[in-house]
Parts: C-alpha cells; structure tokens; sequence
C-alpha cells in the first residue's frame, strides 16, 4: 500500500515538484520565450505558426503542470505546502513575478510602443505576433489590447483547467470555473472581436457598467447610436444590465452569479489568481479601508458618468452650439424651438465654421418657426418638415444626396450634396434635466428603502457613511442644476472620465490589481476598488436570499475558511458565534466551504427571514441556557 | 472588585471569559504556560502541513485583549493555596484570586513505555510538541519513517501531516479496525482501507512494546510486543489524553483522572472550578465520558461557568451529542449516540449504508423496539446540526429520518444526493447489528 506514491519523483517536502511538472514548466516557459524574443523584436518569420506554437506550450505546458500535481493524489483540499513555497508566501518567486506583471500592466497602460505599438503602421515586437490572430478574428491588426485579451483569455482557460484539477472532488467549484471559462472565452473574447468584423461596435455583453465605465461615454453611445438597431439593443441591453438583470440575479443567488461566474476580473482571480488567495489581508483594519475604499469609488464612478451622460446630453442641445463647436464645413440639423432664439444659433454655427444649417419642425399642425434676428447671417438655412421630408432626411442619415422642401412655401429648398458631413442636435428622446432628476430620484429612493427599512442591519458607521456620501452627491447634482443649468457640469466631465480611466481603471484594477496578486492575494482590486462589486454587495448585504449558514455548533475556529477567504472576510470569526455569514464583500467563490474540515459552512438561497442568526450560546449546549441567552 | 483568574488560555477558559466579560465588570485574569495567545489547538496540524501559518491559528486579533480587559500573563502555576487562595508561579511569583477557574487542558496519554524519553518520541497535543515534530522531522531524509502508536484523531491527524512531506508512516493499532472503540466496525474498516490508501502501513492488531535509541539518545526503532522490530526516526504517542493536572497533586483539591467536579463545574473546594478537559464529571451525564476532551463541551463548559461566576447559577447541561473529524479527505460527523459494537447497547439497532466509492457511509442508530431515532454518524457526507438536533430532541423515528434526509443535507450545491440510495437500501434492508 505504501508505494502508491513512489512513482511519482517526490522528494523531500511538500515544496518540491516531480519530474512531469519540471518538464511542464519547461514547456510553458518555452512558449513564454517566444512572446519574450518577439518582444526584444526578434522578427518571425511564420507568425501564425510562432504564435500558435507559443499559446499551445504556455497552455499545454500549464494544464500539463497541473495533472502532473493533482491526478495522482486523492481528490481533496490540496493546501499542502502553500506557506512553504516561496511563490504563494511572498517569497522571492513572488516578488519577481509581482514586479514582472507591474512592469507588463504600466507597458500596457502608457507605453504599448514598447510592445510593438506604432502610430499609423504597421505593429512591430509582441503585438506584431498576435496579428494573424486578430485579423482571422476581427479583420484587423492587433493592438495591445487584444494581445492583453488573448493572453488574459488563455490564463483563465489554462489556469481553470488547474483549478478544476485541484478542486475536483467540488462540484460546485467545477460548474463555477466552467462558467467563468465560457463567459471569458465568449462573451469577452471572441463575440465583440466578431462585432467588430460584422461592423458593429465592440461590446462585451457581460461587462457591466459601473465596472465597464466606459459603457456611458459620449463615443460609446455616439457608436451605439450610428449602429442602428443593433447599437440601440446593446444600449438598452447595458442599461438592463445594471437596473433589471443585476438586482434581479443579485435578489436570488447574491453577487457571486456576478463576481465568481461571470465576471472576467473575477474569472482571473479564481484561476491564475487562486496560488494567492490566502494573502489577503483579514486584519479588521483593513475591512474598515475596504469599506470606505470601495464605497468611495462608487460614489466617483456614479458622479463620473452622470457628469459624463449630462455632458453629453448637453452637448445634443443647439441651443449649446457656440464659437468652439468645431462644426467645418457641416450641415446642421436641429429640432428644439424652446429657448435660445433660433437666429442666435445660426449665428453661433456659422461662427463655428458651419456650411448651412436646417431646422426640422417635428410637429406638422405647428406654424413653422419664425427666425428673428438674421442680421450677419451669411450661410443657408432653412424650415423644413420632417413629415414632408421623410424620405430626405433619411437619405440623409445614410450619407446621400437629397433636397429639402422649405416649409414656408416662398423659401428656397435645401439641397445637400453626397457625402456631405452632417451633424444633427437636438434629437435624442431624453433631455439633461429628465436625466438629472432621473438620477437624483433613484438616488433618493434607494437610500430613503435603505434608512426606513434597513437601517437597523447597518452598523453606525455605515449608517453615518451612508448619510454622508449621499448628501454629498446630491448636492453636487442639485448644485449643478440649479446655479448654472446651461453650464457645463460642477466638474468637466471629460477630466473626471480621463482622471477616472487613469486612477480606477488603470492604476487600480490593472497594476495593482492583477500586478500585485504575489503580494496582496488575488482580489485586491474586487474588495478595495470593484464599484459594481461594491453596488452588488450592499444588495447582497441588505436584500438578497445568499447567505452562508453555519452549522450549529460545529466550527472548531481552525480558521482555514478565513486563511482561504480571498476577500480578506474573517469567517472564522462568525462561524465560531454559530452566525451565518452575510458580507457584503463575499464574492461565493465557496472555498471556505470548501477548505472546511468539519463541514461547518454552506453557500445558499434561501428566505430572508433569519438569515444573520448571531449566538452567543451555541447549538448543543443546554436548551434552557440557549433559550435565556439568545432570545434577546 | 472580584479578581477571577483563569488558569488555561484554551477554548474552555477563553470561552468562560469572554462570558465574563459580557456579562459583568468584573477584574479578569488568564494565565498560559504555552502561548501568550489563544490558538486553535485543533488547527496545529495545519501548520505543519503548510496550509497555514501560526497567526492564522489564533482567532482573535492581538488588539482585542486589551479592548476587552482581558489580563494575560504567561507563567507555570506550580502551586495553589487554597487557604490564602494565592498562585504560586514557577517563574517565583504569586497571584491572589478571589474564584479560581481551572481550564489546564489535556497532555499526551503514555503507558509507561521503555524509551519514552528520547529524543523524537512526541505527544501531538501542545505547541511544543508542534515544535519538536518540526525539529525531529523536517523532510523525509531526516525522518525517512516515523511509527505512531494508538489509533485515534489525534493519531491519524499526525499520519496525515508526515505524509504532506512523504515520510514513510507505520501506524500501530491495537484494534482490528481503525478507531473501533468508537465507530461500529464496517465505518472502521472503510476508514483504515482509506489511511492505507494514503500510503500509510496501517498495523492492526500490533502493540508497541519497547522504543530503542542510539548512542546519541535518538530515536533508532520500535519494537512491537509481536516481536518485530521497526527502525525510525520518531515515535508519535497518540494513545489519546489525560487531564492536566499533575500541578494539583498537593493541593487540596480533589481529583481523580480529573478534577472532579459537580454539575455546577465546581471542585471540592468553594470558588474554585474546573472545565475543559481537565474536568471530571464526579457523576457522567447520560452516555457521556466523565472526562470530555472534546472542543465543543470545554466551550459549553465555558458558556455555562460564566453565567455562574455571574449571579445566574446554572448546571452543565449539555444537549445531544455531536462530534467532527476528518480521516485524510473524508469529513466525519456524528450526532446523538451511535456506539461501536463493544460499547453497543442492548436496545440499539444500526441501519448501516456504504457508497461503493468506498468514501461515503452512513450509519443511523435507533431503538429496536420503539424505532426511536438515537443517533447518525455519517462519514463524507455533512449533515445539518440543527435539523438532526431537532430529531433528536422530537423522538422522530427512523422511518421518519430516512424519509426526510434530505432535508438535513448539507453538503455544498450541486454536489451529488445520495439520499435515494440510502432511502432503497433502507427499504431492502435485512437491519444489521454492527
Ligand atoms: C491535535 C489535536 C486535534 C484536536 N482536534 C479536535 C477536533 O477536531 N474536535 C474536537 O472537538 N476536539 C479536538 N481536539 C481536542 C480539543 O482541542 C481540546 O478538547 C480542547 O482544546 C481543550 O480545551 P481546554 O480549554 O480544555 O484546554 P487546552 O486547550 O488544552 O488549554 C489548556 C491550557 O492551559 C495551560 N496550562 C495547563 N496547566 C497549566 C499550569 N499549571 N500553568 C499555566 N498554564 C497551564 C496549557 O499550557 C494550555 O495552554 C483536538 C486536540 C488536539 C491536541
Ligand atoms: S466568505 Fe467564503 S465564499 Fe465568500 S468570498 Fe470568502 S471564501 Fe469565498
Ligand atoms: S468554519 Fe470550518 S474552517 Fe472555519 S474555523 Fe470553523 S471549522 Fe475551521
């Protein structure tokens, strides 16, 4: 019986690797080789077969790895080891591969030329590999981003394979990391690279706005818009996303359907990221950072993207047009009479360069508008109906040629030639004060749900947070409406994007992220940093059916749930009180369960009556005593 | 103000002060020899193995002593006078109390074996025994073999802590089985195929009889009372444990295997009390041993003194029994009473149930007569606490338990049920007595 394991070459301690995994590291290392000496601009000569070759090792060589430390043993918790190893206990190994990934994220972020990028050429060094891809895929040539896609997508595949190796014996974690495996593979890779060769916009259905801050930019709607039906879909599909889909999905099965089977930060941070999960920080004083970390980026994220919808709604507004509007030699289009006089803004277009301007009256039973004050007015202009010219203006829209009738019967048609570069204002359903109070209402609602009928499961703190974060936002909102509704935003809202971009979405997610997994654990960026982790989490904290039960009295405080806890959740902590767990931060990756060596823990739906269930007398003690204590 | 001092920083004093402190203002003092802070003792072979390290073993931050004005203070007590109700500490100093709570815990069980005091021969029980397996067997060329003696939680533990750095482990049990004293015998004899699949050389039915060293007051071999001889370099003693309380041997107060102790949990002598697994019930509770060594009762020992030191008197009380481990990968639980077929019971019947993976059983007791549910012990499957203690606590029979297994499941999501098979082979049962 005693020789089961001697084939393998394991020597020593639990640190050593067998002669398999040596040649599996090899072979990965050898795929990672040729993206280094592409990097350093060795030129390939075969691209497609270099490139194929790399991924192949690095993902054979990973899996391989795997099955060479897994298939042999027991299906079981396979911890052994992990404090001893220098690479999963902040040892050298993990020093050097933290400051590799940092170096990769700030290449990534601000200098892609050093990865090949080149500005109006052809790419050269890394990315200049990972072209026959792209262009099989998208139709178009790599940037670094994709080569960041591609990579990110093979570490999720190669590295969920491993964990499904070592988690073997739990379903739960199989079905898990198949899902996150597919979502990435599909939804994040391959679809939007598809869009893109279909000509429609690049979208990636399940990144969801506030994670995907990006979702609401004046560029990214202005692409959702140009693209028709299609764009208008994955318009509403975003904002289903974030106000049906998420609370609905969150309401049921807590933020986990989110944050550990669909999410790609996640996704990462489950496979490559689970050698790292145990170095989270559990001290209570980093909980407290977290929470007021986490809590302010939603408040930034929140304020980001109004002042960016504001703006942009803003900006659809002739009344708006000024000097600076850089309208060269275009045709503009508007609709709104309300307001500033239509004259003034001919004046105000053609001052920016404008070739003509054209006002639609929408409503056929009105009189056309009176244009007063046309004195300087040199550039055409026109009345014209939009029942009578339908067919024109769609025409129009389309790039062509088409005249356009004057409404006033005396007035001189508008023609317009082919390809001339239009631009149309005033035509979008949904105007910056419908928006502002749209916003400033949800906001109110859902805080005013929370105080009347949830204040009781908030601690103080939270309740002055709360409080204090929210009068802040809507009076920045009220502010802005009130004092200067014509002027731009308290805060220029393309700042606020590009400050937002650099400090959240680069800085934050990308280098410290994912660039310090060795050192921080793997879910730095979901605890400290996710605002859609952190919207999802007050959800799944105050109104969802998740919880994890503990059972009874059984926890023996051995603190292997709260060692593996990625989020940094102290779980030993509430089941050694017999409490279940019902954190905000919990992402229901299930690995406390998991790792429980007496079966204390499970993640479930279930009511939402009793779900925090806190004793101080534990089950299996006297029934008086239980009764007396905790009935409180 | 009342000056309690709390001898043992282990589940049952920490739990009791923790109590304490809820419940009163009272001064409070806890004194360890072993650490300056609580740890899970359950959790030391965790750190061997390397799935954790020290700190995570301690629950509670170092801050929140001092919040909650726990004293601590590091020191042997050698002795105690009852009279002038003053410690003596080996260290030279005193300290009064007013009550005194013993929570002195348990050290490694021995028979008075020849060779016990060389070097490599170790208990699993405290930290420094921890310190000494870590010193004796760091990796397997220093400790090509270990033998353990005595077949049971802690034994097994240790067999699976050396086989993480692929020492070679010879396991000596007197039984037939693994841990037949407790678990009726098909459920210990999957758990030994299971260690022996773990390359561990299971010896049944093998005694030690003598320990041998070398020049050096090493470890060299055992030798067992069958007549073999086995060379290795340490020798773990797991034959269980035994109250620690030598310290008390010139004290007056009164003990046995243990210190006894009334349903109050207090000894012979007025204000002074005794839990955890130091305490010996002067009269056992039901099935219970007199003397629990189990985590949960010292904690519920500590629940229950807390409230009497409070004002509230209460009784040691305690509900149905229940227990954890695990063997290697398979988890153990049991609640209610499902006794091994030394220790069986004359009304006991046992419906036994085992998945032909040969990693899952099932083994419910139940009154022959009246079919009254009396206990379950399940091996690989988790179970729930509550929903089984109210079983309990109905009298539900087992026709009622089998039916409605399911809802006392608690094994991860979409993890296989097996309760339909358990359900069919109940139904097709001839009922089995152990
Ligand atoms: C390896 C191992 C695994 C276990 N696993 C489980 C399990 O899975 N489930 C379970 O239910 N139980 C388990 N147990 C049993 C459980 O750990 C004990 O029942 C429990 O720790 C007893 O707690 P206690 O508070 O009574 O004493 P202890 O935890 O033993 O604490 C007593 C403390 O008092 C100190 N002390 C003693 N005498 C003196 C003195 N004279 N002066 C100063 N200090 C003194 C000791 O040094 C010690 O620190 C396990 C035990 C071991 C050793
Ligand atoms: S509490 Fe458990 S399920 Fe939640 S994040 Fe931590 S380890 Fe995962
Ligand atoms: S819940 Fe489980 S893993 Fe966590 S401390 Fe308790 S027994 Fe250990």
């Amino acid at each position: 019986m005693s020789t089961i394991q001697r084939d393998m070459s394991l020597t020593g301690d639990p640190k050593s690797i067998n002669t398999q995994q040596k040649i599996a590291s090899a072979l990965g290392l050898t795929g990672f080789a040729i993206l280094m000496a592409a990097l350093f601009n060795v030129n390939f000569p075969n691209k497609t077969l270099w490139l194929t070759i790399s991924l192949v090792a690095m993902g054979t060589g990973i899996v391989w790895f795997a099955r060479a430390a897994y298939v042999h043993k027991h299906a079981g918790i396979k911890n052994d080891g992990v404090y001893f190893k220098s690479i999963s206990s902040r040892g050298l190994w993990a020093y050097l591969i933290g400051i590799a990934l940092t170096l990769f994220y700030v290449a990534l972020y601000w200098f892609p030329q050093y990865l090949g990028v080149v500005k109006d050429g052809d790419n050269t060094g890394v990315v200049a590999l990972f072209d026959p891809l792209s262009k099989f895929l998208s139709g178009n040539p790599a940037s670094q981003w994709f080569l960041y896609g591609t990579l990110y997508t093979l570490a999720i595949l190669s590295f969920g394979i491993k964990f499904i190796y070592k988690y073997r014996h739990n379903k739960y974690e199989i079905i898990r990391t198949i899902s996150v495996m597919f979502f990435q593979l599909s939804l994040a890779f391959i679809i939007p690279e598809i869009l893109v060769r279909l000509n429609q916009p690049y979208y990636d259905f399940k990144n969801i706005w506030p994670l995907n801050y990006e979702l609401f930019a004046g560029y990214k709607i202005d692409e959702f818009l140009s693209a028709g039906d299609v764009g208008l879909i994955m318009l509403i599909f975003g904002i289903l996303s974030i106000f049906v889909i998420t609370p609905i999905l969150t309401y049921k099965y807590g933020k986990r359907w989110y944050c550990s089977w669909v999410c790609g930060c996640g996704g990462l941070a489950e496979t490559a990221g689970d050698p790292f999960r145990h170095l989270s920080d559990k001290s209570q004083a980093a909980w407290k950072i977290e929470r007021w970390v986490v809590h302010s980026v939603v408040v930034f994220v929140t304020v980001m993207t109004t002042a960016v919808v504001f703006s942009y709604l803003k900006g659809n507004e002739s009344q708006q047009i000024s000097e600076w509007s850089q309208l060269e030699n275009k045709v503009i289009f508007m609709s709104d009479a309300e307001g500033k006089p239509i004259g003034e803004r001919i004046l105000a277009a053609q001052k920016a360069g404008a070739k003509g301007v054209v006002f639609i009256n929408e409503d056929p039973t009105k009189q056309p508008p009176n244009i007063e004050a046309t004195e300087g007015i040199t550039i055409d202009y026109a009345i014209v109906s939009e029942s009578e010219n339908a067919q024109a203006l769609k025409n129009i829209e389309n790039g062509k040629g088409a005249v356009l009738l004057n409404d006033y019967p005396n007035g001189p048609n508008f023609s317009i030639a082919e390809k001339q570069e239009t631009v149309f204002y005033d035509n979008l359903w949904l105007s910056k004060d419908v928006f502002i109070w749209f916003v400033i209402i949800l906001l109110t609602l859902v805080f005013g749900w929370v105080m009347l009928f949830k204040r009781k499961e908030l601690a103080k703190d939270a309740t002055y947070g709360a409080i204090g974060y929210f009068v802040v936002v809507i009076s920045i909102l009220l502010f802005t409406y009130f004092s200067s509704p014509g002027k731009l935003f308290f805060f220029d809202a393309y700042q606020l994007r590009k400050t937002y971009g650099f400090v959240i979405g680069a800085m934050f997610s990308g280098v410290i992220g994912v660039g310090f997994y060795p050192i921080f654990g793997s879910r730095v960026w979901c605890r400290f940093g996710c605002p859609m982790a952190a919207i999802l989490g007050f959800q799944q904290r105050l109104f969802s059916k998740f919880r994890i039960t503990t059972n009874g009295g059984q926890c023996i405080s051995c603190g292997n749930c709260s060692t593996y806890c990625e989020m940094g959740i102290d779980v030993r902590a509430y089941a050694q009180k017999g409490e279940n767990i019902v954190r905000s931060s919990c992402v229901g990756c299930g690995i406390c369960s998991a790792v429980c060596p007496r079966g204390v823990l499970k993640l479930e739906n279930d009511g939402m009556n009793g779900r925090i269930d806190s004793n101080e007398i534990l089950l299996g003690n006297d029934v008086n005593l239980m009764d007396l204590v905790n009935r409180k | 103000m009342e000056h309690i001092v709390i001898i043992g920083n282990g589940i049952a004093g920490i739990t009791a002060a923790r109590h304490i402190r809820k419940l009163s203002d009272k001064k409070i003092t806890i004194i360890s020899a072993e650490t300056e802070y609580f740890f899970s003792r359950t959790a030391l072979m965790y750190v061997y193995m390397g799935h954790m390290k020290w700190n995570h073993l301690e629950p509670y931050e170092s801050w929140f002593w001092e919040k909650n004005r726990l004293d601590l203070k590091k020191g042997f007590v050698e002795k105690i006078d009852t009279e002038t109700k003053t410690l003596f500490f080996k260290e030279g100093d005193t300290l009064r109390y007013d009550k005194l709570v013993l929570a002195t815990g348990s050290t490694t069980n021995t028979f008075g074996w020849e060779g016990l005091d060389l070097k490599g021969v170790l208990g699993l029980v405290s930290k420094q025994d921890l310190e000494s397996l870590e010193q004796y067997a760091p990796n397997n060329l220093e400790c090509p073999r270990a033998v353990i003696v005595g077949g049971g939680l802690i034994g097994v533990e240790l067999a699976e802590m050396l086989r993480t750095r692929n020492i070679e482990v010879t396991f000596l049990v007197r039984e037939k089985g693994f841990w037949t004293g407790v678990l009726p015998n098909p459920e210990a004899e999957m758990i030994s195929r299971h260690i022996q699949s773990h390359g561990v050389d299971l010896r049944h039915e093998t005694n030690l009889d003598k320990i041998l060293g070398d020049a050096d007051g090493n470890v060299r071999a055992v030798v067992t009372k069958e007549g073999e001889e086995i060379p290795c370099s340490i020798v773990g003693i797991t034959t269980g444990v035994k109250p620690n309380i030598a310290f008390l041997q010139d004290s007056k107060i009164e003990t046995d295997k243990g210190v006894l102790v009334n349903r109050n949990l207090e000894t012979n002598i007025p204000g002074i009390f005794a839990i955890g697994d130091c305490a010996q019930q002067r009269e056992p509770i039901g099935y219970r041993p007199a003397v629990e060594a189990v985590w949960y009762t010292g904690r519920m020992m500590g629940e229950v003194l807390a409230q009497t030191l409070c004002g509230n008197n209460m009784e040691y009380n305690p509900g149905h029994w229940f227990n954890s481990a695990k063997f290697f990968d398979i988890e153990y639980q049991t609640y209610g009473w499902v006794h091994s077929k030394r220790k069986l019971k004359d009304h006991e019947a046992q419906f036994h149930w085992k998945c032909e993976s040969d990693q899952r059983c099932v083994t419910i007791s139940f009154h022959k007569d009246t079919n009254v549910f009396l206990g379950i012990n399940t091996f690989g499957i988790r179970m729930r606490h509550e929903v089984i203690d109210r079983w309990l606590t109905e009298k539900r029979s087992i026709d009622y338990v089998i039916e409605h297994l399911k809802e006392a499941n608690f094994d991860p999501e979409f993890y296989k049920k097996y309760e339909p098979e358990i359900c069919s082979a109940y139904t097709n049962q001839q009922t089995i007595t152990a």
